[in-house]
């Protein structure tokens, strides 16, 4: 399905020795033409190791940078390279590279500028956590519905395909503390088209979710307050692709 | 009780230090991270000064008798010295980061230096 296209997978890992193979492995087997980077948040463990080990491209950031810094300089890798397409997969194992076709379908029919997988669209719930943290998510995908006028359930999604328009809006700026919620408002300013695509997940092979149940009103008011800042922010200018 | 002037006056200026935070945010100047202790610091501000009685009933409770509008000055100087401590908490991180930057990239040139030296 991807003939003729260059296309990257992004994988963001922070401590994830235990998963990070597997994840590589399958890719691969998903497609061989996949080229992969690892960016490695400042890892303690063999993460970058065992990732170079299995000949992906790795970039070791000096110290950890959290989520949006460690994703953006994999979009910034994407667009200096000029790569077509790029998906954004997580080293722990959650994401499923079998069901990379849901969400590169659209993007590949240039119906949208970014797919993102969402654990709860389409009524389906493929997901088990705690209570404070569904209705959490559920108070976030409502007030993000509403500023961007089209339903988006999930979002904290980092399972996501990416088209050359997006790869070179999120090299140039990406969110740093919230980047999953935040993009999505953001690609929406930019007017780039977004769709969500329903897809399962696994639960997390290693590693620990960021959001622990005791936080989540402080990350609910700080995610808010970040969102309404990003609404009234000034834009980039994106930089014209090099090719 | 508080001169109502000295209400008006501080409920302006410290209205103004939120305008002027939020201002700074949307010029992309100012990351959200490190402006919310400075809006939190603007709008408590603005509260105790707009909000009279709210000033007299805290004044009471913390002793002050004669002037209530100290504890304004009390509130601001405490939330001056967080913001302070916080960012010497930020320096400090930052200072880290740097050297390993600098470390990292002596490393590279030397590595890059040997590549160049190898291949001619």
């Amino acid at each position: 399905m991807l003939a003729g296209l260059r296309v990257v997978a992004i994988v963001p890992a922070l401590n994830e020795e235990h998963t990070i193979a597997r994840v590589i492995d399958e890719l691969r087997a998903f497609d061989s033409r996949i080229d992969i980077v690892v960016v490695d948040d400042g890892s303690v463990d063999l993460t970058a190791d065992v990732a170079a080990a299995k000949g992906a491209h790795v970039l070791r950031l000096p110290f950890n940078l959290g989520i949006g810094g460690a994703v953006q300089t994999g979009f910034r890798f994407a667009f200096e390279r000029g790569y077509d397409l790029a998906v954004r997969i997580d080293g722990d194992g959650q994401h499923e590279p079998a069901q990379l076709p849901r969400i590169l379908e659209p993007v590949l029919r240039d119906e949208v500028d970014v797919a993102v997988g969402s654990r709860f669209a389409g009524g389906k719930d493929g997901y088990r956590s705690s209570r404070s943290r569904r209705v959490g998510i559920r108070i976030l995908a409502g007030v993000v519905s509403k500023i961007v006028g089209q339903t988006v359930t999930d979002t904290t999604s980092g399972f996501q395909a990416v088209n050359r328009r997006g790869i070179a809006l999120f090299a140039r700026d990406y969110p740093h503390d919230y980047p999953e919620v935040e993009a999505t408002v953001m690609v929406f300013r930019h007017r780039l088209r977004l769709v969500e695509v329903p897809v399962t997940m696994r639960e997390r092979g290693g590693g620990r979710s960021s959001i622990t149940a005791l936080r989540s009103i402080y990350y609910m008011v700080k995610v808010l307050l970040a969102i309404f800042v990003g609404l009234f922010r000034r834009n980039v200018v994106p930089q014209e692709g090099m090719e | 009780m508080t001169p109502i002037a000295v209400s008006i006056a501080g409920a302006l200026a410290s209205f103004a230090l939120v305008v002027a935070v939020l201002e700074l945010i949307r010029r992309r100047r100012l990351q959200e991270r490190y402006a919310l202790l400075w809006l939190v610091t603007g709008l408590t501000l603005t509260a105790l000064s707009a909000w009279r009685d709210g000033l007299n009933t805290i004044a009471g409770w913390v002793g002050v008798r004669s002037y209530p509008p100290a504890v304004l000055f009390a509130v601001g100087i405490l939330f001056i010295l967080s913001v302070l401590l916080h960012y010497s908490t930020v320096i400090s991180r930052l200072a880290e980061q740097n050297t390993v930057l600098a470390q990292r990239l002596a490393l590279l040139e030397l590595e890059l230096r040997s590549q160049e030296l190898s291949g001619s």
